[in-house]
C-alpha cells in the first residue's frame, strides 16, 4: 500500500503522563513518528498534539483508533493535507565570523521571512517559521557556512477555514 | 479520613467484599486501615497469585476483582497478572504501593516506575497526588475496568498520599470527555449485516469473549437457531454456546477442531462476535474463511479491521447489537438452503468427533481424564486451566455448557494462571463446585500458594494432568523441531502428594482409568482443598495447526470417536 505523510490533530488531557501514553502506544504498535509536538489549546486544561506520521491507510485507521482508546484523548482527526494550514519554528544558529557571510546570511534569512534573534562574534542565530519544505530549503542554504547548532519543533497544525476537529 | 481509610471506603462504596494481596512497607497505611476493616483480605504467597485471583474472581462472577501490592518489587509482582487480564479484557483493579511523593524519582527503596511500566497493558492508570481525589479515583477505575470493553486498572498510591487528611470525602466519578463507549450498533450496518445473513447459505457464527463479558448467550442462541447456522467459538467465547448443542462445532483455530477449522474454510459468511481474531483463532490470515463474507460485531472499534479485513464491521455491546439483528431477522423469511447447510454440519461434526474413551490404556490418556472430571462434575462447575497442551486439551475435549464457567488465559497464554484463579473464582461464588486444570509445569509457579489455599481453607479440586513435560513446548518440539526435546522434561521431582502433604492438604496420585473420576468425586465431598495428581500418558499430542498455515492444514493423527453417535434432530422445524 502507498505509505502517505500523515498529520494527525489530537486534543488530549493537559496532565503528566499524556505524552507519555501517546508515544508509547507508538512504540507498543510498533508505528513510527516523525514528529509531535503538544501544547496547550484554546479550553484551559487541554492540550492540543500534533502528530505526523508516515504510513498506509491501514495503518492510519488502527492508530487514529488505538488513539481514540487512550482515556486522556479526546478528539482525533486525521487532518486533510491539502486543505490545512500547517508551521513549523526553527533555530539555526550558523558558523559568521567574517563581514561577509555575515550579510549573505542577513539576506538569506530576509528573503525568507526568518529573524536574526542573536548575535555573537562567530555566529548568527536566526528564527524561522513556515512549512516543512521551507525550513529544508533554508537549512540547505545555511550548510554553506556552517551550521553550529540547529533546534526544529516539528509542524503543528489546524484546518483551514472555520472547521476545527 | 485519611488515604487509606478513603481508600477501603471507596472500594465498599463500590460493593467489593474480597481483595486479594500482600502488604509490604509502601502499603502499610492502606494495611492499617484493613486491621478492623470489614473488607476481607485473602494474604497470597506471591503478588503474581494476587492478580490471577482477582482476575479468576472478575471472570467468575463478573464483577470487578481487585489486587493490592506494596511498591517496587511487590508492583512488579502483580505486572504478569495485570497484563493477563489486559489481553483477556478481564475487570480488574491493581492497587500499588508507592513510595513517598517527595521521594519520586530519587531511586528511593523500592521504587519502580509503575505507572510507566504498566501503562502498554492497563486501560487507565491514575496515580493521586491529592488526597481528596482518592474517592473519585476508585470510582472512575471501576467505571474505567468493568464498562466497554473491559480491562485492568492500576492506582499507583504514594505513601504520603495514604496518611495525608481529607478535607471531604466525595465520591463522584471525574469527568471523563475522552471515554464514551460506543454500545449500540450503528442501524444501518445492523441492515447490511441482517441482508448479508439472509443472503448467506452458508453461514457460520464465530463467538468470542465479548459475547460472554456482555451476556449475549440467550441472543447468541436464538440467532444460530433462526438462521441455522454451525456455532465455533474462539477459547474465550466457550461457554458461550452450549458445547452439547447439536450446532456447536467447538473451538477454531491452531489447537481447535477440525470440524471448526474445515468449516469456517467453506462458509460463505462468517458472523464474529465479540473476539479478536488472534492468531491463534485464525492461522495464516491470508487463508482464513476464503470465501466468506465476514460481519465482525466488537465493542472495541480498533478490534475491528486490526487483523482480519471485514466486510460489515458493527461497533457496539455484542448483547445490543444482537438484539437489533434478530428484530430483524425475526420478521423475515429464512431460506431453506440453510437448513441443507446445518444438516451437513451436523453430520460432518459427528463423523469427526473426537475420541476421548481410552478405558483401558496405560499410562492414561488426557483425554480418557478429561472425559472423567466431565462425567462427575456438573454444569454449574467452574472449570479454570493452565496454559499449555491441559488447557488446549481442556478446550479441545471438554464440554463447556455456561457462560463464566470455563476459565482460562488466552492472550498472555500465562503459565501459572490456573489455580490461582481457581482461588479467585470460588472466593466470587463459594456455592460453586470449583475445578483447576493445571499442568505440572504451570502448577509448579505458583505451588507456593498451597499455603493461601490451607491459610483460608479455599475448597477447590487441583487436577495436575501430570506429564513430567513441559507438554505444549515438547509438542512443537516433536512436529517442528526434529525431536531435539531441548529442556523440556521436568523431571520426577516433586511428588505432589508429599508437597501437598507438606501444606496439610489432601492429595492423591493416580494412574488408572477410572480412578480420575473417583478422585474427583471424594474430593468435591470432601469440601476441602484437594489436589489430585494425575499421571498421564506423555507422548500423547493434540493434532494442530502449525504456526503460519491456514487453518486446514492440520498436522498429528487426528483419532476420531467410532461409537455411533445418536442422530440429532436440527433444531427449529
Amino acid at each position: 500500500m502507498e505509505l502517505k505523510t500523515h498529520i494527525i490533530s489530537t486534543i488530549v488531557q493537559h496532565k503528566p503522563g499524556v505524552l507519555q501514553r501517546v508515544s508509547g502506544l507508538f512504540t507498543r504498535r510498533g508505528f513510527n513518528i516523525e514528529s509531535i509536538t503538544v501544547g496547550e489549546s484554546e479550553t484551559p486544561g487541554l492540550a492540543r498534539m500534533t502528530i505526523i506520521a508516515k504510513g498506509d491507510d491501514k495503518l492510519l485507521e488502527q492508530l487514529t483508533k488505538q488513539l481514540n482508546k487512550l482515556i486522556d484523548v479526546i478528539k482525533v482527526r486525521d487532518l486533510e493535507p491539502t486543505n490545512i494550514v500547517q508551521r513549523e519554528l526553527c533555530l539555526i544558529k550558523v558558523h559568521a565570523p567574517e563581514e561577509r557571510a555575515r550579510s549573505e546570511i542577513i539576506q538569506y534569512a530576509n528573503i525568507f521571512r526568518g529573524r536574526i534573534i542573536d548575535v555573537s562574534t562567530e555566529t548568527l542565530t536566526v528564527e524561522i517559521t513556515g512549512d516543512t519544505n521551507k525550513i529544508d530549503a533554508f537549512i540547505e542554504l545555511m550548510t554553506g557556512f556552517g551550521i553550529k547548532e540547529l533546534a526544529r519543533t516539528g509542524p503543528t497544525a489546524m484546518s483551514r477555514g472555520p472547521k476545527t476537529i | 479520613m485519611n488515604g487509606g481509610q478513603a481508600i477501603v471506603q471507596a472500594l465498599l462504596d463500590e460493593g467489593v467484599e474480597t481483595v486479594f494481596g500482600y502488604p509490604g512497607g509502601a502499603v502499610l497505611p492502606l494495611y492499617d486501615v484493613l486491621y478492623d476493616s470489614e473488607l476481607k483480605h485473602i494474604l497470597v504467597r506471591h503478588e503474581q497469585c494476587a492478580a490471577h485471583a482477582a482476575d479468576g474472581y472478575a471472570r467468575a462472577s463478573g464483577k470487578v476483582g481487585v489486587c493490592m501490592a506494596t511498591s517496587g518489587p511487590g508492583a512488579t509482582n502483580l505486572v504478569t497478572g495485570i497484563a493477563t487480564a489486559y489481553m483477556d479484557s478481564s475487570p480488574i483493579i491493581a492497587i500499588a504501593g508507592q513510595v513517598a511523593t517527595q521521594l519520586i524519582g530519587n531511586d528511593a527503596f523500592q521504587e519502580v516506575d509503575m505507572l510507566g511500566i504498566t501503562m502498554p497493558i492497563t486501560k487507565h492508570s491514575f496515580r493521586p497526588n491529592n488526597p481528596n481525589d482518592i474517592p473519585r479515583i476508585i470510582k472512575s477505575s471501576f467505571k474505567i475496568a468493568r464498562t466497554g470493553r473491559p480491562g485492568p486498572v492500576v492506582i499507583d498510591l504514594p505513601k504520603d498520599i495514604q496518611e495525608a487528611e481529607l478535607d471531604e470525602y466525595i465520591n463522584r466519578p471525574f469527568k471523563l470527555p475522552g471515554y464514551k463507549p460506543t454500545l449500540k450498533g450503528h442501524p444501518l450496518q445492523i441492515k447490511r449485516a441482517v441482508n448479508a445473513i439472509i443472503n448467506a447459505k452458508k453461514p457460520v457464527i464465530l463467538a468470542g469473549g465479548g459475547v460472554i463479558i456482555s451476556g449475549a448467550s440467550k441472543e447468541l442462541r436464538k440467532l444460530a437457531k433462526i438462521i441455522r447456522a454451525p456455532v465455533t467459538t474462539t477459547l474465550l467465547g466457550k461457554g458461550s454456546f452450549p458445547e452439547d448443542h447439536p450446532y456447536s462445532l467447538g473451538m477454531l483455530g491452531m489447537h481447535g477442531r477440525k470440524v471448526a477449522n474445515l468449516t469456517v474454510n467453506e462458509c460463505d459468511c462468517l458472523i464474529a462476535i465479540g473476539c479478536r481474531f488472534s492468531d491463534r483463532t485464525t492461522g495464516n490470515i491470508a487463508e482464513f474463511a476464503p470465501n466468506a463474507k465476514i460481519i465482525h460485531i466488537d465493542i472495541d472499534p480498533a478490534e475491528i479491521g486490526k487483523n482480519i479485513e471485514v466486510d460489515i464491521p458493527i461497533v457496539g455491546d455484542a448483547k445490543k447489537v444482537l438484539q437489533d439483528i434478530l428484530k430483524i431477522l425475526e420478521k423475515k423469511d429464512i431460506n431453506s438452503e440453510k437448513k441443507e447447510w446445518i444438516e451437513k454440519t451436523i453430520k460432518f461434526r459427528n463423523k469427526c468427533m473426537p475420541r476421548m474413551s481410552f478405558d483401558k490404556e496405560i499410562p492414561l490418556k488426557p483425554q480418557q481424564a478429561i472425559k472423567e472430571i466431565m462425567e462427575t462434575i456438573d454444569d454449574d462447575t467452574i472449570v479454570t486451566t493452565d496454559v499449555g497442551q491441559n488447557q488446549m486439551w481442556m478446550a479441545h475435549f471438554y464440554t463447556s455448557k455456561k457462560p463464566r464457567k470455563f476459565i482460562s488465559s488466552g492472550g498472555l497464554g500465562t503459565m501459572g494462571f490456573g489455580f490461582p484463579a481457581a482461588m479467585g473464582a470460588k472466593m466470587a461464588l463459594p456455592e460453586e463446585d470449583v475445578v483447576a486444570v493445571c499442568g505440572d509445569g504451570g502448577f509448579l509457579m505458583v505451588s507456593q500458594d498451597l499455603a493461601t489455599l490451607r491459610e483460608y481453607d479455599i475448597p477447590i479440586t487441583i487436577c495436575i494432568m501430570d506429564n513430567r513435560r513441559l507438554g505444549m513446548v515438547a509438542q512443537w518440539q516433536r512436529l517442528f523441531y526434529d525431536e531435539r526435546m531441548s529442556h523440556t522434561h521436568l523431571g520426577e521431582v516433586p511428588d505432589f502428594v508429599k508437597l501437598a502433604e507438606a501444606y496439610n492438604i489432601d492429595a492423591e496420585k493416580v494412574e488408572k482409568p477410572g480412578e480420575v473420576k473417583e478422585a474427583l468425586k471424594n474430593a468435591i465431598k470432601s469440601g476441602g482443598p484437594t489436589i489430585i495428581d494425575i499421571v498421564i500418558d506423555p507422548m500423547e499430542i493434540l493434532p494442530m495447526v502449525p504456526p503460519g498455515r491456514g487453518l486446514t492444514e492440520i498436522v498429528g493423527e487426528y483419532k476420531v470417536e467410532t461409537k455411533t453417535i445418536k442422530k440429532e434432530k436440527v433444531e427449529g422445524e
